[in-house]
């Protein structure tokens, strides 16, 4: 008995042994493998993290990118969802070499967990390589009349838009109307009021991302679909049966990329980065409904992109931060308060 | 890695006495075991399986119920009341009960043209009940959504309805019933019936008086499986029932919206809640299923 049960035992330690060695084996060679084909010049894998709708932008932008000298041999996996929710996910360790977020916060963050330099925002576009304007998107040839904010607060209007916890794109949506009913910030409480009724009655769905959104309102539900202007331009150009009208007064959004300081493909990614605000891609950001923000190439599609009578921003409601703070904190912030009594 | 090796020595100390009793004609239970009923129970099984469920069900869950109480039990139970996860719980049982009802129902008697009637194809039905349980339920999904979603070519419009959650369910569910129902069915002693028959009984009465009770263990079990899986299922509701709050949004969609918005603790807390509400679905199932067996052994 007791000697079956020793040889038992060795035979067990010595598998686990052998499990750990081939383990540990198996680790080394992978990463001997890594450095030896990022040494040849060869296969550099970039890591984008972004938020869902620009993927039709980076479609276009990656393959053009590649056919420049730098980005030459330069290899992408990109990764689209939720705004919000990428941003924790690479906060909380998953490897990405640069990311491209909806909101400036989700960012922050990304500086606040010591992965993105505190000056990612220093270059002349402020780490905004394209924007675009918050919008109303309508059953094909907008059979309700919907034309302005107050249009949906009609009895009987139910509008799509994203949860805010989770979504950039909601947080530009609800920006919007609270931007043009309180004059810039100047009357908060007539801006809450408007995001109350909007929440409370017309908001039924909370899609995770602008994209999400997209697919609800696609597939039937609701009566508008609050979203980005190249989002609109996007699905008009797929041929989905909607119309989408720019209020007077919106918000301009501004989306921001950055590098991750930790990242293995420092260099790649900042080639990438840098390549998007390149007249090129510039253009092609254009072609793919986004706002643009090298002057030259917004003059050549300002009749693409017209511009409202007022075009809030967020600096006009006092900048990110402070937004962010005031308005969207959870359990604190005043529409993230009324956001979350609607629909808890 | 401290795990690992543990858990191997832990493995190694329950393998020991069978080896043992491998090596010949020592082959006798430790005495702790052999006077239990259910007979030879060796250390080494018994190892594994309290090994297996500690690794894969009861550590998982242990945690997850800490994480559910990370915020105080009045965390807890804000979590669990809050408007919006009470209707989706709500949504969850009240459309998973009429899926079992409806299995219970449609489920007996497929099994029943299954095992007595013969007709052409009846191999190839017979391998499609099974259909369900191989395909992935997103697939379901999709199929569903492109016969009963917007431009049905049917005509018939049911995503983003509670009706939808009920047929994405029912198709994932169908089996269960006539799998538990179909080997009992075979085994049915066919005398009685026609003993019965030749006293004067009529068909419902045969059914109801003789053949139901012999079934009524196994539907039962199968309709609670079916009422357990459809609590938690995810993926064949995802495109059609539209995820609406309050309305046809059900508990693991709401679960996975609190993880995305940040919430675990919330998330936490309603999985529990419907840990707990399938447990004491299984558990009632277990009860009913063994008084009908005893029953059943009484009346022989």
């Amino acid at each position: 008995m007791t000697h079956s049960r020793r040889t038992v035992l060795t035979a067990l330690s010595a598998t686990v042994a052998l499990a750990m060695t081939g383990c540990a084996g198996g680790g080394a060679s992978d990463v001997t493998g890594a450095t030896a084909s990022a040494a040849a010049g060869g296969d550099t894998v970039l890591n984008l993290y972004a938020y869902a709708v620009p993927k039709v932008g980076f479609d276009a932008i990656i393959p053009a990118f590649n056919a420049t000298a730098q980005g030459t041999g330069i290899e992408f996996q990109p990764s689209y969802g939720a705004s919000g929710d990428q941003s924790r996910k690479v906060a909380s360790g998953a490897e990405a070499d640069i990311v491209n977020f909806s909101v400036t916060p989700d960012v922050t963050r990304l500086v606040d967990a010591g992965l993105v330099e505190a000056n990612w925002a220093d270059g002349e576009h402020q780490g905004i390589p394209f924007g675009s304007v918050v919008t109303i998107v309508t059953r094909q040839g907008n059979p309700k009349g919907i034309k302005d904010w107050d249009d949906l607060l009609k009895p009987g209007i139910e509008v799509v838009t994203p949860n805010p916890f989770s979504s950039g794109s909601a947080k530009w949506n609800l920006l919007a109307p609270y931007a043009a009913k309180s004059d810039g910030g100047k009357n908060p409480q007539a801006g809450l009021d408007y995001i109350s009724t909007l929440v409370g009655d017309h908001v039924k769905v909370q899609p995770k991302s602008g994209r999400e959104a997209t697919e609800t309102f696609l597939q039937g539900t609701g009566d508008v679909l609050l979203s980005y202007e190249n989002e609109a331009l996007f699905i008009e150009s797929e041929g989905d049966p909607v119309s989408h009208v720019t209020p007077p007064t919106t918000f301009k959004i501004e989306n921001p990329v950055a590098v991750l300081k930790g990242s293995n493909n420092l260099p790649a990614a900042e080639a990438f980065r840098d390549y998007l605000y390149t007249p090129a891609a510039q253009k092609l950001w254009a072609e793919a409904g986004f706002r643009p923000v090298d002057e030259a190439v917004a003059k050549e599609f300002a009749a693409k992109f017209p511009a409202p009578s007022k075009l809030w921003t967020i600096d006009d409601l006092g900048g990110w931060p402070a937004v962010d703070k005031d308005l969207f904190t959870k359990d604190t912030g005043t529409i993230a308060v009324i956001y979350d009594k609607a629909t808890s | 890695m401290t795990l690992d090796t543990t858990t191997a020595k832990g493995a190694a100390n329950r393998a020991a006495p069978v080896a043992a009793s491998g090596d010949g004609a020592k082959r006798r239970p430790p005495p702790l075991l052999r006077s239990a009923s259910a007979g030879r129970v060796s250390g080494l099984t018994l190892g594994v399986v309290v090994l297996w469920l500690s690794l894969i069900v009861l550590l998982p869950l242990a945690a997850l119920t800490v994480t559910s109480f990370s915020d105080g039990w009045s965390g807890f139970w804000a979590a669990v009341t809050a408007p919006v996860a009470l209707a989706a719980l709500w949504t969850t049982i009240l459309v998973s009960a009429v899926v079992a009802v409806l299995n219970v129902v449609v489920g007996t008697l497929i099994a029943w043209v299954l095992v007595r009637d013969e007709f052409w194809g009846k191999r190839f039905v017979d391998a499609l009940i099974d259909l369900p349980f191989a395909l992935p339920t997103i697939v379901a999904s999709i199929v569903l959504l492109s016969l009963y979603g917007p431009n049905s070519p049917i005509g018939v419009e049911l995503n983003a309805t509670r009706w939808g959650l009920i047929v994405a369910l029912a198709f994932v569910t169908l089996p269960f019933v006539v799998r538990s129902v179909q080997p009992v069915l075979i085994e049915v002693d066919r005398d009685v019936e026609q003993a019965a028959a030749s006293l004067g009984a009529s068909n419902w009465t045969i059914f109801r008086r003789v053949v139901l009770p012999t079934l009524a263990p196994a539907i039962i079990s199968g309709g609670g499986l079916a009422f357990a899986r459809a609590i938690g299922e995810y993926g064949s509701v995802v495109l059609i029932g539209g995820n609406i709050p309050r309305e046809t949004q059900v508990a693991s969609q709401y679960i996975q919206q609190q993880i995305e918005i940040d919430r675990p603790v919330n998330a936490a807390a309603v999985s529990v809640a419907l840990l707990a509400i399938s447990f004491a679905t299984l558990l009632i199932l277990r009860f009913f299923a063994s008084r009908g067996q005893e029953r059943e052994e009484k009346a022989t």
